[in-house]
């Protein structure tokens, strides 16, 4: 059972960061590998007030955001400098920046040491540090991010963010400021990133910097992808298959010298098949 | 009343001139055409009037007061400038309702997060839509639209801004008899109301039909201008345009 929780954990996280970045990809158009960035911004900030300052959880939560939002501005602003191929290189290059910061910022991040001790929230006596506890958390947290999704992408707001992507010249001379709706929607989707990397660092307690890599934007692009552009559900849909799917592939019997690999290469294998026979993704509206 | 002049309007491409000091003045509630050989500027001229490119020098004039010399996509909707495409500009992967829905919602950030299309937004759409004969569809995706519907809708979704001044680039090309009957009168109808539209076309017997004035561009510049029935009998004209 509590091997199923710490899974619906995960998963409550993973959505919250796959219909956030979906914001951004699906929604806009805009190809960004970096959201493993503001996720770790957000866990560090969490964990670095949780462990050396006393606040609580929740004043360390808003503390992540405001910090990302400040932050996302700056990037955004950057950003609105390119389009395409280059907009998506700039991200990947924001990541590993801040991935160099988590690294070698020793005095704050302690390096690759990582920050240990991080304590679990507490609220109206409700302690989390119960797994079944903080899992009705996690999923509050993903409901909120969900609806308020869900709120902006059905929107006036909304419909402008989706024509942006179908044509930013065509939209842009109907008298939109395509610039601002792409830097809104970019900070709007990092703080939700925020707030699953304050979940994330409270839930295992200890972050380094290799949770926060390339490799995990990767891993969130892979799950909207997979899900689907342009649908939220799908952002859900892809977080449950990828959370999943390692989990399922134990129960096949590979020999026990080559199951972690096999595992691994399974996995790939389903991910290209996926993507061979179902570009748009499970549930998909749109292709990249 | 010029609703809109440019003035040695240039703008060059790697140094070669696709608008060469061109100065013309539109007239306000009028059709104007804009003819020419492929190649002459016509669409340049449209895109730099719309703010999609950048002017390289001189000046646009709009009511005869506002002078501009450097013009943003979507500053143009505040002039009363809409447009269409001559490559159709959709959005495809949108529905062809919420194609007119998306230019007549809130501009403003904020106000857009917090609208709710109310039934003023519906009503102008199905009335665009209507007009074009595409009400029928407005579910379906624009990106399934024939190419004709594309066109119609393109001009919908222009229609819908309730602009002063209308560019239409190539309207008519490749479409049935039945859809050019039905852009030429909303062109026609577009006059009525004291719009003003900026047609470009190739098709002569349509200028000659619809058109109050017309300028004849030649590799950038301006090589004649006038009542259709006029400019249209002159030689030179008719060589630019034809050939020998």
């Amino acid at each position: 059972m509590e091997y199923l929780i710490h899974l619906a954990i995960l998963f409550a996280i993973y959505a919250t960061l796959g219909v956030s970045l979906n914001l951004v990809v699906g929604y806009t158009g805009l190809l960004s590998v970096t959201h493993a960035a503001f996720y770790g911004i957000g866990a560090y900030t969490t964990a670095i007030f949780l462990t050396k300052s006393g606040v609580g959880f929740f004043s360390s939560l808003v503390s992540g955001i405001v910090i990302v939002v400040v932050i996302s501005f700056f990037v955004g602003v950057v950003l609105s400098k390119f389009k395409g191929d280059y907009y998506a290189l700039v991200t990947f290059g924001f990541n590993a920046i801040i991935f160099a910061v988590f690294l070698n910022w020793q005095n704050l991040t302690n390096g690759s040491l990582g920050v240990p001790g991080i304590s679990r929230p507490e609220l109206f006596g409700i302690n989390f540090a119960n797994n079944f506890n903080f899992l009705i958390l996690a999923l509050i947290f993903f409901v909120l991010v969900y609806f308020a999704s869900r709120f902006i992408v059905n929107s006036s707001f909304g419909r402008v963010l989706k024509a942006i992507r179908e044509d930013e010249t065509a939209i842009a001379v109907f008298g939109y400021k395509t610039l601002s709706f792409k830097l809104v929607v970019f900070i709007i989707s990092a703080a939700m990133a925020a707030v699953a990397g304050s979940l994330f660092a409270s839930y295992i307690t200890f972050i380094d910097p290799s949770s926060f890599q390339l490799t995990e934007s990767m891993f969130i692009l892979a799950i909207i992808i997979l899900g689907g552009l342009g649908n939220l559900r799908g952002s859900i849909l892809g977080a449950l298959f990828l959370i999943l799917l390692p989990e399922i592939l134990r129960f096949v019997g590979f020999s026990s010298d080559i199951d972690a690999q096999m595992r691994q290469v399974v996995y790939g294998i389903i991910l290209i098949l996926l993507m061979l026979y179902r570009p748009q993704g499970l549930i998909g509206e749109y292709k990249l | 009343m010029k609703i809109i002049e440019t003035k040695n309007l240039v703008k060059r491409f790697n140094g070669v001139y696709a608008i060469d000091r061109l100065s013309i003045g539109i007239e306000k509630g009028q059709i104007t055409g804009i003819i020419g050989p492929n190649g002459s500027g016509k669409t340049t001229l449209i895109n730099l009037l719309s703010g999609v490119l950048k002017i390289d020098s001189g000046e646009i004039v709009v009511d005869e007061t506002e002078k501009i010399t450097r013009i943003l996509p979507h500053q143009v909707f505040f002039y009363g400038i809409t447009r269409t495409f001559q490559n159709v500009r959709l959005f495809e992967q949108m529905t062809v309702l919420d194609n007119i829905l998306v230019v007549i919602t809130e501009r403003n950030i904020f106000s857009s997060l917090f609208e709710k299309h109310i039934e003023y937004h519906h009503k102008i759409a199905e009335e665009v839509l209507q007009k074009v004969g595409l009400w029928k569809k407005k579910n379906q995706l624009a990106a399934n639209l024939s190419y004709g519907q594309r066109k119609l809708l393109e001009i919908a979704r222009a229609l819908a801004m309730k602009a002063e001044v209308y560019l239409f680039d190539e309207p008519f090309a490749g479409l049935f008899p039945e859809m050019r009957k039905i852009v030429s009168i909303i062109v026609q109808e577009l006059k009525q109301k004291n719009k003003t539209v900026i047609l470009i076309e190739h098709d002569i017997g349509l200028i000659r039909e619809l058109c109050d004035y017309i300028f004849v561009m030649n590799e950038g510049r301006l090589l004649a201008e006038g009542k259709p029935e006029s400019v249209l009998e002159r030689k030179e004209i008719i060589e630019a345009y034809f050939g020998n």
